[in-house]
């Protein structure tokens, strides 16, 4: 079992509490250029996406890292940063697929979401839902919601 | 440094010379920021007799000190600049993310003074900030100009400008921002527009700092819950779950809400036109501003038909101006001609305003067919909201005229009575004989005909923070005393206004405390809102407006409600101003006396 911040874009609003929320906690001071979770805009369909970490399991920024700052806690699923080792090669920000590994330069130090040790607090201030942590084995969920879109079509179906 | 970022730029256009300089903390003390501090500016440096379109105009963007941090719906800032509509002090607010990135840039404001030569945009990244040709801008409309400005600068940065409106100085010319978003009353686009100045860009990656890290925290976290709780802003309120235009259907059923521009103040199709209505068959999403828990804005989308697309759904007070006063039901038509008023860049409470004060001077034969241009313009027609709201940020034929605002209009053809005005601007949306606490608003706010100087409907209609008697003029003077000077605290501090449904003084200043370190009271706090009252008060008078200017179109004085439960009603104006005055400590005459200036501290 493992746990994980699940996205919801179409509850998103974009008012980019995510981004404050992290940057306050890991920095003590409100910039979301060093935050590690940020909110795109896809205005002309009407669409927000927050975006952060996902925790690969076959992680390419854990792969590349040279020192070792970044590893995968097997129990957790967590990638967790050691900014102690790191070096700021910015190997992992080439790496990841998604973009989502970013250096700040200001904080000489890449931006690297932790999950807040298993308490997110961009999860826990988001106003809209649109962020929730919660098990990843069990899609069960979301399964449902869409295929209650299709209840009357099952229903067809069974006849 | 604390909330603030204690710099400002200074941009001399005629010259082209740029500067930054410390934010004078005595004014920040005194005025907070945004709407005040940037009222402070002005009246320092500029006379209040000039010609708001002459290079002697400055135009001062301003954030407040709460602006871009993690406060309740802490994405505002301001623009002050004398106004071309009123010719009083202009103010206007807004929200989005541009405020925000302007404070993360390490920058409270921008004071930009004279003219340039030749159309100009000023980028800002951090430390860098330059003026740049916006020769190839020029006549292009909002959106185009934002995605070509972010393609030629940082893709992540934010862009305020102008549209063609601005350019071609429609006195009510708004400033958008991230396309969409608007410091749209008082007509300081065109101001811009007068500047020769196209936009500005700015990206920043700075952070900051607030004094007292946990206090703040908490302030703001109880703040949020506060607005969480609220029936209005909270999750399933009527803001989030309709928008602003859930206030139709509640004004329509009082019969306030001003229709066939103010003849009769019952909308037959208010339904067709009503956030429920919007909600239930075009709303894709809501869309927040910068640190917003509340998300009134809306995203739509018009499937079909020949006003397709997905746009930004109009305010209340919009689509009230181009549906109920213009008599159209036809929301689509009212979506289409808002997104033309974003496009061009315009305000659209005046815009529709105009239109429908156009429509009754056509229907009462004081235009002709002749001056339209050999066009109709008649109450209930969807396409001419659209049409002429694009003549009019173009200036085409009487879109030319148009462009003036409806009491220039009327008053070229003889009926300026005809226009629903105050001072020039244009009111919204709340019939001031059924709410006369709004009444009294119009009349006395400093930007004139405006809402949201101090927005009495929340007690006559809403019941928050208690219920008042719409009808009745007691007590309103001195709720209304209380309402713009805590609005003026919410606009200077870099919040929005709608927080104050859930929150109030005490919130609000515990937020502006610990952010700022600033050593002051509730009191001292809500004073200096009452201070920043009558500074603008004070350009007005130099301006030259006096107590005749305090007053309401004669269709409010005269013509009693048509129906409704406040049928035979009017604007008992007299009665309430008189009262206004002597709270304010000001004399007969409407002039703040040397006693009230002492305590007040201004000079």
């Amino acid at each position: 079992m493992s746990k994980g911040i699940v996205i919801s874009p179409d509850k998103c609003t974009g008012c980019r509490t995510c981004e404050l929320t992290c940057s306050f906690v890991k920095n003590d001071n409100f910039n979301p250029k060093d935050a590690a979770i940020s909110v795109l805009f896809f205005d002309e369909v009407g669409l927000q996406v927050p975006m952060t970490c996902l925790q690969c399991d076959d992680a390419h920024c854990v792969k590349v890292c040279p020192v070792s700052a970044l590893t995968k806690d097997e129990n957790t699923g967590v990638v967790n940063y050691d900014s102690e080792k790191c070096i700021g090669c910015k190997m992992c920000v080439s790496a990841c697929p998604f973009g989502n590994m970013t250096y700040s330069s200001r904080l000489k130090k890449v931006v690297k979401c932790d999950v807040c040790g298993g308490d997110p607090q961009c999860v826990k201030m988001c106003p809209s839902g649109a962020l929730e942590y919660k098990e990843l084995d069990s899609s069960l969920e979301r399964r449902k919601n869409i295929a209650s879109q299709f209840k009357e079509a099952f229903e067809e179906v069974a006849k | 440094m604390y909330g603030w970022t204690g710099k400002i730029i200074r941009v001399d256009l005629t010259n082209k010379s740029i500067k930054v300089e410390d934010l004078n903390m005595e004014y920040a003390k005194m005025y907070l920021g945004g709407r005040g501090l940037g009222s402070k500016y002005l009246c320092e440096e500029v006379d209040p007799k000039i010609d708001p379109l002459s290079p002697e105009n400055k135009l001062i963007f301003m954030t407040g000190p709460l602006t871009g941090t993690y406060a309740a719906c802490a994405g505002r800032f301001n623009v002050v600049a004398k106004a071309p509509l009123t010719g009083t002090i202009g103010a206007a607010n807004s929200g989005g993310h541009f405020g925000p990135e302007l404070k993360f840039a390490g920058y409270d404001g921008i004071i930009f003074e004279g003219k340039s030569d030749t159309p100009v945009y000023l980028h800002i990244y951090d430390d860098l900030i330059e003026l740049k040709s916006a020769e190839h801008l020029w006549g292009k409309d909002v959106f185009e100009t934002t995605d070509t400005l972010l393609k030629e600068n940082e893709e992540d940065a934010r862009v305020a400008c102008i549209g063609p409106a601005g350019e071609k100085q429609v006195l009510f010319a708004a400033i958008m921002n991230d396309k969409d978003r608007a410091a749209g009353r008082s007509g300081l686009g065109a101001v811009m527009g007068s500047k020769n100045l196209k936009a500005v860009v700015v990206k920043g990656t700075k952070g900051i700092n607030v004094a007292d890290k946990s206090k703040f925290i908490n302030s703001t976290i109880d703040a949020r819950n506060k607005i969480k709780d609220n029936p209005v802003t909270g999750p399933g309120g009527g803001l989030p779950t309709y928008g602003t235009e859930v206030l139709v259907n509640i004004l329509n059923e009082v019969h306030g809400l001003p229709t066939r521009n103010w003849q009769d103040s019952h909308f037959e199709h208010g339904d067709l036109i009503s956030g429920e209505y919007m909600t239930e068959n075009y709303l894709v999403r809501n869309k927040a501003c910068f640190a917003c828990s509340i998300g009134c804005g809306r995203v739509i989308k018009i499937p079909d038909g020949k006003y397709k697309g997905i746009v930004a759904g109009p305010e209340y007070e919009a689509g009230w101006s181009y549906g109920a006063s213009c008599g159209v039901k036809d929301l689509n038509a009212i979506d289409k001609a808002n997104h033309v008023c974003n496009l061009l860049g315009m305000d659209p409470i005046t815009m529709g305003s105009t239109i429908a004060c156009a429509m009754e001077l056509y229907e009462k034969g004081y235009i002709t067919k002749e001056d339209l241009g050999g066009k109709e313009l008649k109450f209930g027609d969807a396409d001419s909201i659209i049409e002429w709201t694009e003549l009019t940020g173009y200036r085409e034929g009487f879109g030319d005229i148009m462009a003036l605002g409806s009491y220039r209009m009327a008053e070229k053809y003889g009926h300026p009575e005809l226009s629903m005005s105050v001072k020039k601007q244009e009111m919204p949306a709340y019939d001031g004989r059924v709410l006369q606490g709004m009444g009294l608003e119009y009349a006395t706010s400093n930007r004139g005909g405006c809402h949201v100087r101090g927005y009495l409907t929340s007690p006559e209609i809403l019941g928050i923070p208690e219920k008042l008697d719409p009808f009745v003029t007691d007590e309103k003077a001195s709720w209304l005393k209380t309402f713009q000077d805590l609005t003026a605290v919410v606009d200077s501090a870099g919040i929005c206004l709608f927080t104050t449904f859930g929150i109030g003084l005490l919130e609000i200043s515990e937020m502006l405390r610990t952010a700022t370190g600033i050593d002051l009271t509730d009191e001292e706090i809500l004073q200096a809102g009452e201070r920043i009252w009558n500074l603008e008060k004070l350009f007005n008078l130099e301006a030259g407006f006096t107590k005749a200017d305090d007053k309401l179109p004669d269709r409010l004085l005269k013509e009693p409600m048509p129906s409704g439960p406040a049928k035979g009603l009017v604007t008992q104006l007299d009665t309430m101003l008189k009262e206004y005055y002597q709270i304010r400590g000001w004399d007969e005459e409407g002039v703040p006396t040397d006693e009230k200036l002492k305590i007040l501290a201004i000079e």
